[in-house]
This record gives structure tokens, sequence and C-alpha cells, in this order.
């Protein structure tokens, strides 16, 4: 008998749950800057998390699914990606999509039922959230092949959940990724939970990140609640991506600490005691403890950083309650490029609500 | 000028698109080395190259979902899927982000991409190799569905599918790939979508259809002039979004109305034209509008594909029912 082949994944963690430093710094980390960025960066997202939540709660939002103990993969991701590169992102990852510079109202405009809230301002080129689980991957392997066509140092990024993993388009997009040698990067946001449907139900392999065996594409795993160790590995395969050295996957190890959305009831299929064990590795105390330890965080500091975010939000709060809908023929509007002839009278129809007796809102 | 068949004018404009645009690439299974099973890109490995003339691996739903990709990059990635049998793989990549990536992000990204695929029956092809599910596609919003049935229309509709900035859904009837020769300059000239043909005047009933049943019909109408009835022929060509001016004008002159189409009746693009023409035709109508369709059955194997079919005995028949009526 001999070997044909054998695969080995790499585990990157560099601050343990305690902020303890266990693995190697990378050199980011060497500035208090870059790392007070991705502490403003996760505590941000909690809070706008937490907003996003209340508002659902108030009847003031749709559906929300918050990234409640997830913010170190959804920040590190972020922060791991220049400007140039594109997010394809699932619709947990309103972290990721902050700090790449969608804001706070476009969110909210989204959850809220608005399309207007995926006409990014700022990253024009980054694709809106994806809803079908997994089916986003492809896009990203598409529009790696655009940058590898043109001859662009740009990366693709996309994220997705465990539950993606067992879409057979999110196979298809890694194998094609692999075969055409494409600037793609895919995140697995491990979070152990499709809904209600644990890790263990959802596949047999012993992790995610050896999916990448079967496409012949390098995969790792990370602490996915270590922002640095998340930033780390990811930068590395955007880094080898926009070198020319093709895709690679990361399956980033986390846990949902929420609901699963502002619809679903968690306690339904997990202990509480699973849940309170797992609050232990919250991403942001570790690395506010790694901070406070090593001298670049104070009360003060914390103080500030609060405000500041409070302020921002809630202006942005305001801004979207204040937000009056489209009307109705923006239905038809953004269709075509050009209203088809076969749609004028509907889209009139649509504008005066004329047969809704109470003018179309009932 | 060349004389070229359908598959062939297909080729002509991919050639044509990729010359004349940049952005242009063609992805698909087995497209690059081996031409195409129907050999509809031949030669445009050799041309164009195999950055843009991609052999893929077997993979419907990547092949849709990495176009999607391409375009929202402003690419313009024309898919073929071997066949439309294979093509349901895609339907979760067409209708949940093609058809509306312009309308969720408000015109931000948009994508302009074309999925080609050879369908219809009449070859005897194997087992899910002769279906007609156009209504499917049909029924989305945000794509449009064309439908050639002629060398010049095959040239003149795929490079105008190409130059769309929406997704096109570009149905070719294989069963008449290789029926007609015409000429077709190489102009460059596309064709008009959203808008219907009129192939044939007459005054007596108009025959509305489209794809490879557009050469059953035409036939029909001839052998109808021999009985003194005197058939228009429409070829709707591009079934979404519909050119209904055309079929009702033609309807208020003639006062009868057939379609006729292969895919199953229920729920078939027929089915809107006729809700359509009742709505806005009623009027001029003399008859009830008539349909000959494929049946509401699984399509047949080849030995009784030609059963399936609408033949010309049952358009005839139809017409002069039709005409009989009141
Ligand atoms: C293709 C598809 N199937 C089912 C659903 C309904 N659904 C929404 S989220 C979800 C679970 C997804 O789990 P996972 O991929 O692990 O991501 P997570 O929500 O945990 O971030 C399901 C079943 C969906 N949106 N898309």
């Amino acid at each position: 008998m001999s070997t044909v082949a054998r695969f080995e994944f790499r585990y990157t963690r560099v601050l343990d749950p305690s902020g303890a430093l266990v693995g190697e710094l990378p050199d980011f980390a060497g500035d208090r800057e870059a790392l007070v960025d991705l502490y403003r960066g996760m505590v941000r997202t909690r809070r706008f998390d937490a907003k996003a939540v209340s508002l659902q709660r108030t009847g003031r939002l749709g559906t929300y699914a918050s990234s409640l103990g997830q913010e170190a993969t959804s920040v590190g991701i972020g922060a791991a990606m220049a400007a140039d590169d594109v997010l394809v992102p699932s619709y947990r990852e309103a972290g990721t999509q902050l700090w790449r510079g969608v804001t706070p109202l476009e969110i909210l405009l989204y959850w809220g039922g608005d399309e207007r809230g995926m006409d990014y301002q700022v990253p024009r080129e980054d694709f809106p959230i994806s809803v079908p689980v997994g089916s986003q991957a492809l896009h990203a392997t598409g529009c790696a092949y655009a940058f590898k066509l043109r001859r662009q140092k740009r990366a693709t990024v996309a994220v997705l959940g465990d539950g993606g993993t067992s879409r057979g388009d999110f196979y298809e997009a890694i194998n094609m990724a692999g075969v055409w040698h494409v600037p793609a990067v895919f995140v697995v946001s491990n979070n152990r939970y499709a809904i209600s449907v644990p890790l263990r139900r959802q596949t047999a392999a012993q992790s995610l990140a050896q999916k990448a065996v079967a496409a012949g594409i390098p995969g790792e795993q990370v602490d996915g609640n270590d922002v640095l160790a998340v930033r780390h590995a990811v930068a590395r395969a955007v880094a080898r991506a926009r070198a020319g050295e093709g895709p690679s996957l990361i399956e980033a190890l986390t846990y949902r600490l929420g609901d699963h959305t502002t619809a679903d009831d968690a306690s339904r299929y997990r202990e509480e005691a699973e849940v309170s064990a797992k609050w232990k590795e919250d991403p942001i105390v570790r690395l506010r403890s790694y901070l406070a330890n090593a001298g670049l965080w104070t009360k003060a500091d914390e103080e500030k950083l609060l405000e500041e975010v409070e302020a921002e939000l809630t202006e942005a709060v305001d801004a979207y309650l204040a937000t009056p809908p489209q009307p109705p023929e923006a239905m038809f509007d953004y269709l075509y490029a050009e209203l088809p002839t076969a749609l004028v009278e509907q889209r009139r129809l649509a504008a005066g609500g004329e047969d809704d007796e109470d003018g179309g809102d009932g | 000028m060349a004389e070229v068949t359908l598959v062939g004018a297909v080729n002509m404009a991919l050639a044509r698109a990729l010359s004349d645009d940049e952005n242009v690439l063609l992805l698909g299974e087995d497209i690059g080395v081996d031409g195409g099973v129907f050999r509809a890109t031949e030669g445009l490995l050799d041309r164009f190259g195999p950055e843009r003339v991609i052999d893929t691996p077997l993979s419907e739903c990547g092949i849709a979902g990495s176009a999607i990709g391409m375009a929202a990059q402003g690419l313009k990635p024309v898919a073929e899927i071997q066949f439309m049998g294979f093509i349901y793989p895609t339907l979760d990549q067409i209708i949940s982000h093609a058809s509306r990536m312009r309308n969720r992000t408000r015109g931000r990204l948009s994508c302009p991409m074309v999925l080609r695929a050879p369908f219809g029956g009449g070859i005897r092809a194997p087992e899910h190799h002769s279906e007609s599910t156009e209504a499917i596609f049909a029924h989305i919003p945000g794509l449009r569905v064309v439908i050639p049935s002629s060398p010049t229309r095959a040239y003149g509709l795929l490079l105008a599918a190409i130059r769309d900035p929406d997704p096109v859904v570009f149905l070719e009837p294989k069963r008449i790939y290789r029926v007609v020769k015409e000429e077709v300059a190489d102009d460059g000239e596309a064709a008009p979508l959203d808008f219907c043909f009129t192939l044939r005047e007459g005054i007596d009933v108009t025959l509305v259809t489209w794809g490879a049943c557009v050469e059953d019909t035409l036939a029909a109408a001839r052998e109808l002039a021999e009985e003194g009835v005197d058939a228009e022929v429409i070829d709707v060509a591009t079934v979404k979004p519909l050119d209904m001016d055309t079929i009702v004008a033609s309807v208020a002159r003639t006062g009868r109305c057939v379609i006729v189409h292969e895919a199953a009746l229920t729920g078939g693009v027929g089915a809107e034209i006729a809700a359509q023409l009742a709505s806005e035709g009623l009027l001029s109508l003399l008859a009830p509008v008539e349909r000959v369709t494929g049946y509401d059955t699984i399509m047949p194997l080849l030995r009784l594909e030609d059963r399936y079919m609408p033949s010309r005995a049952r358009i005839k028949a139809a017409a002069r029912r039709a005409l009989a009526y009141g």
C-alpha cells in the first residue's frame, strides 16, 4: 500500500480567551492604533447589532440577523482587506461591511425593507448581502476571474456560514476557483449552528477547512474569536491571492451568542449552560484584556469610545427613522436598465394605486 | 456574404461580439477545444484564447453563478448550458441573483450576462435533452427570454442579447440548428429585442409562435394558402417581455388566433398571450384563441416524440377550427 496524499491544516490563534499572548504577534499588532481600530470596529459592530435588535423588538425594523459573539471574525476580515478588494458577504457580516464603509444607515434601511440600503455609497463594487445561503460564493469566483483577466492585483473575499458549506454551490465555487487559480478567499464563519442545526448534523467532516482538499486549494483554521488571528490569516490569504498564488479557504471557529435572527428562539435547541460557557470566549473582552494588560487602554479610553459610537449610531437610527419609503413605482425603476414597454402600464397603475380603495396601503 | 445555418449564425455572432468588445467572454462545458457539442463555439478558442473561451468544469450552477460575479464586475459573460435539460441547477442563481442584481442595488451593480442553451425536441436525443421550459424563465421579472428562429435572427438577436445591459436567457431551437441556410451579413447589426417579427402577412388568421415551431407554422401557412386561407405568421422572438402590441394589432385585423409552441400547455407562454388577448383584444376576436402545444406530459423518449410535437396537421386543424367558428 502506498500513500497518495497527506493533508495538514494550520490553526492560528494569537490571543487566548483571557487575552494572553499565546501565538506569534503579527506585525500589524505592534501598532497601538491598529489594535485600537480593531477594538473600535468590534465595539461599533456590537452596539450596532444591539440597536438593530431593539429597533426590531419595538416594531421599527424587519427581521435582523445579529452577529453577537462573531465580531472578531467579521471585523478581522474587514481589516485584512484593501479598499479595492471586493467583499461578497452573507447576511451576518455587518462588522465587515461597516469596516469597509457601508454606513449604519444603509444597513438599517436594508433590514427595514428598503432596497436603497444595498446601494452602498462607499464600497461601490461590494456585493449586497446574500440571503440564499452559500449561493454568493460563486460570485466571488467570477468576480476574482474578472480581476485575473484584467491583470488587476485585487482579491475577492466571500463570507458564508457553516451551513453554507453543505451546499453544492459552495463546492462548485471553491472547485472552479481552484481550477481557474483566481484571487478569491472563502471565509467560513463557523458559528456552530445553522439556525437550529449544530455542526455535527451538518457534516461528518472533522473540520470545514478540510473541504478545501477536494478543491485542491489551501485550507486553514483560525480562532474566529481572536481578531488578531483572523486579520492575520485572512490578510495572508488575501496577499497570496493578490500575488497570483490562487484561492484559499479559511474556517473561522466562532460562536453565535444570540438567536439566529430576531425571528428565532435559540433556547428551543441549545442549553443555556452552553451559551454562558461561550460568553467566556467573548472576542471583545479578549482584545480589551490584552490592550489593558499591555497598558494600551484605559477606562477613559473606553468611555470616550462608547460615547463616540453611541453618538454615531444614534444619528444613524434617527436618519433611518426619518427616511420616507420609496414611491411605489421604484419597484419598476431598477428592474431593467430601461423599462420595457410591456411594463409601462403596470408601473402607471402601481404609481397611481387607482384600484386600491385606500390608496394602496391596505 | 456567407450562407450560414442557425448554429453557424450563433457562431458568427459570438465571434463578432468577442472581437468587438474585450469584455465579452464565453464559458461552458466543452465549448473550447471541442467547439461545443453542437459546434456553436467552433474555432473561437483558437481565435480568442483560453482566457476568453473557457472550458469549465461540469458545474451548471457554477457556470451561472460565476458568470454573475463576472457580470457584476462589468464583464459580459456568455455562458452556455449544454442542453436546456441541465439548466435547472442555474435557476437559483438566475432567479435569486442575476435577475435582481440591478434592482437590489438600485442600479449600483448589474448583470449583463447571457445564458445560452439549445432547447426543444425533434433530434432523437436521449432523455432530458429535448425539453422546452422557456415559461419557467419567462415568469421571472428582471429577465429577458429570447428565442431566435432563423439564421438572420439568431445573429442579430444574439448580438442584441450580448449588448443588452441586463441578463438574457437565449434559447436556441436545436431542431432547426442546421435546417435552413441563409445569407447573413457579418455586419455587427443587432436585431431589436422585445419585438415580434411578422414573417408572413395574411388576413384570415394569426398564427403566433416561436423557436423551431416557426418553421412548421410557416409550412402550415403555405399549405393553408392552398386551401385559400391567408394566414399571418408572427415569430414572437422575445417571449419575455412580450410585444403584445404587434400581436393585438394583427388579431384586430384577422379576428382569429392560433398560438403554437412546443412546451407543455399549462402555464406556457401561450397562456399569457391568450390572457392578454382576452383583455386587450376581446372585441376583435371572432373565435376562441386556439393553442397547439406539447401535451401536459413528460416529454416522451424518442419513439414518441413526433407525436408530442405540434405538427403541421395539428396547426392546420386548429386554424380551420378558428375559421369555422361562429
Ligand atoms: C439556500 C437557503 N436555504 C435555507 C435558508 C433559510 N435559512 C436562513 S439562514 C439558515 C441557516 C444558515 O446557517 P449558516 O450557513 O451556518 O449561517 P449562519 O446563519 O449561522 O450565519 C437557513 C436554513 C436560506 N436562507 N437559504
